[in-house]
């Protein structure tokens, strides 16, 4: 068991209040939790082997700087991923820089798992993995839905019955929230600029309602 | 379910996909007419046919009275001629638009005029494939999932001919052959490809762009969204060179640049990494 502590500097999406994760922390410990982004300044302590800024939808660049692709250090980012504002998964998405210290990415992996999570690394790049993949097909679906390809049900039984998936792409898109759908599909395409991530009309209507609450 | 149809024939009957739909048919009481050119493919599939039933007895899926009455149902043959009693074709030939519209136009030659043909296809268009074939009305499309004796789901699509009668007809046969149709326009990829095509190339471009590695891809989708195979794995069960067909088949017509297909997955396949059947793709089987 690896010892963490935490520093909540805004609402956390990983971990919800009384999460195990979070009764789970010392107060004092080698590895640094941020919750909620890295508040005004990023904390450098050069004696911590690993300090984990929880992300939203931006880089982990946004909190260290970069430097031409010589970046790292031994801040990582992380998100525990959710589909949109359903409950957070057991994933942790663990991000890293060209430089960051190995040692620190195996801190961080080892205090996740034993924290119970499944770990996965990947470069600070828009969207992550599972966001940066599922994304441009949400917009799809949505878009097939509009132009009449099948209904909302057909593509879903589609999707479960010949894939196998436990739901289909508008089932979980419109249960994830689609106004957070578009907020996440924005963020990733003012990143890329690739069409894919260009929130589907009906994403951006769910946004244009909730603003208008 | 009632139906109008009695007699099915699928051509194609010696591949993989055709010998799972004969399957389907013929567990479902249908007379069915294996159409193949090869008759050693054909009796390939018989012997598959013959333990694929056998299983279903021994898992208490079919009595063995089923089981021998559904092998009766399957009646081979390499004469085109002898598909003139059927009432629905179902064609399960390989991915060429030429090929098929010349098997439709000489079906239409052989067959009664209300007999309803079926394309199979996964990417061609229903209407370009019934286009010229005489009988453009009473062609569906009817795509089967892999392998479809297991499968349950069948896309069916009309082409821009097809009449009502023929659609709620083909229809009401894959009702009565226990699957499970789903309805969608005759676009490429129809709903299935469409959205997995595409997925898999963005998978395969992340990798590229240095992202993370294929195992990290396939974990945090098992677990992050509960597939049950990782998109890498998938890729390498189906074929990176068949991924390289579908798109393909796609891009020249959707011009979709998430359709193209991704350098990687060329440089892989012109490498001889093809995935499973090759013994390597994004993983190495060579050991197992």
């Amino acid at each position: 068991m690896r010892d963490y502590m935490i520093l909540q500097n805004g609402p956390s999406r990983s971990f919800a209040e009384g999460d195990a994760f979070l009764a789970g922390a010392s107060d004092a410990a080698d590895v640094l939790v941020l919750l909620g982004g890295s508040g005004e300044q990023l904390p450098e302590d050069a004696s911590k082997a690993a300090i984990l800024v929880e992300l939203d939808t931006e880089c982990l660049g946004v909190h260290t700087g970069e430097m031409s692709g010589r970046e790292g250090s031994q801040v990582l980012g992380f998100a525990r991923y959710r589909n949109g504002n359903d409950a957070p998964t057991n994933l942790i998405e663990l991000v890293r820089q060209p430089a960051s210290d190995p040692e620190a990415i195996s801190a961080a992996t080892l205090m996740f798992e034993a924290a119970g999570f499944s770990v996965v690394v990947c470069a600070d790049q828009p969207g992550r993995i599972i966001d940066r993949l599922v994304r441009p097909k949400y917009n799809a679906a949505l878009r097939f839905l509009d132009e009449g390809l099948a209904t909302a049900e057909a593509m879903d039984m589609t999707c479960r019955m010949g894939l196998g998936y436990p739901d289909g792409p508008i089932e979980r898109v419109e249960r994830g929230g689609l106004a957070r759908h578009c907020d996440i599909s924005r963020a990733i395409f003012d990143m890329t600029g690739l069409p894919s991530y260009m929130p589907a009309r009906r994403a951006v209507v769910a946004r244009a309602r909730e603003d208008r609450q | 379910m009632t139906t109008s149809i009695k007699v099915v024939a699928v051509c194609g009957a010696g591949g993989t996909m055709g010998a799972g739909i004969a399957l389907v048919a013929a567990r479902a009481g249908f007379r069915t007419l294996c159409y193949d050119t090869q008759d050693a493919s054909l009796a390939g599939a018989r012997k598959r046919a013959e333990r694929f039933f056998s299983k279903s007895v021994e898992r208490g899926k079919m009595t063995a009275e089923d089981r021998e009455s559904a092998l009766a149902n399957l009646v081979d043959t390499t004469d085109l001629g002898a598909l003139a009693e059927a009432d629905l074709v179902i064609e399960a030939i390989f991915e060429s638009l030429e090929a098929k519209q010349t098997l439709f136009a000489k079906l239409d030659a052989v067959c009664a005029p209300q007999a309803i043909f079926a394309s199979n296809t996964s990417t061609l268009s229903i209407t370009e494939i019934a286009s010229g074939c005489g009988r453009e009305d009473r062609v569906v499309g009817m795509h089967f999932c892999l392998p479809a004796e297991m499968m349950k789901l069948i896309e069916m699509s009309r082409g821009i001919n097809t009449s009502d009668a023929t659609f709620e007809t083909a229809w009401g046969f894959t009702l009565a052959a226990g699957q499970k149709p789903v309805e969608t326009q005759d676009k490429p990829g129809f709903i299935l490809n469409a959205l997995l095509v595409p997925f898999n190339n963005d998978v395969i471009r992340a990798i590229e762009a240095g992202l993370t590695t294929p195992a990290e891809i396939d974990t945090a989708i098992k677990v992050g969204l509960g597939y049950k195979m990782g998109p890498c794995e998938l890729l390498d069960l189906i074929g990176l060179d068949t991924q390289v067909r579908l798109c393909e088949a796609f891009y020249p017509v959707t011009l979709d640049p998430r359709a193209s297909a991704p350098p990687l997955l060329r440089r892989m396949v012109a490498a001889g990494r093809l995935g499973k059947k090759s013994g390597g793709g994004f993983y190495n089987y060579e050991q197992q």
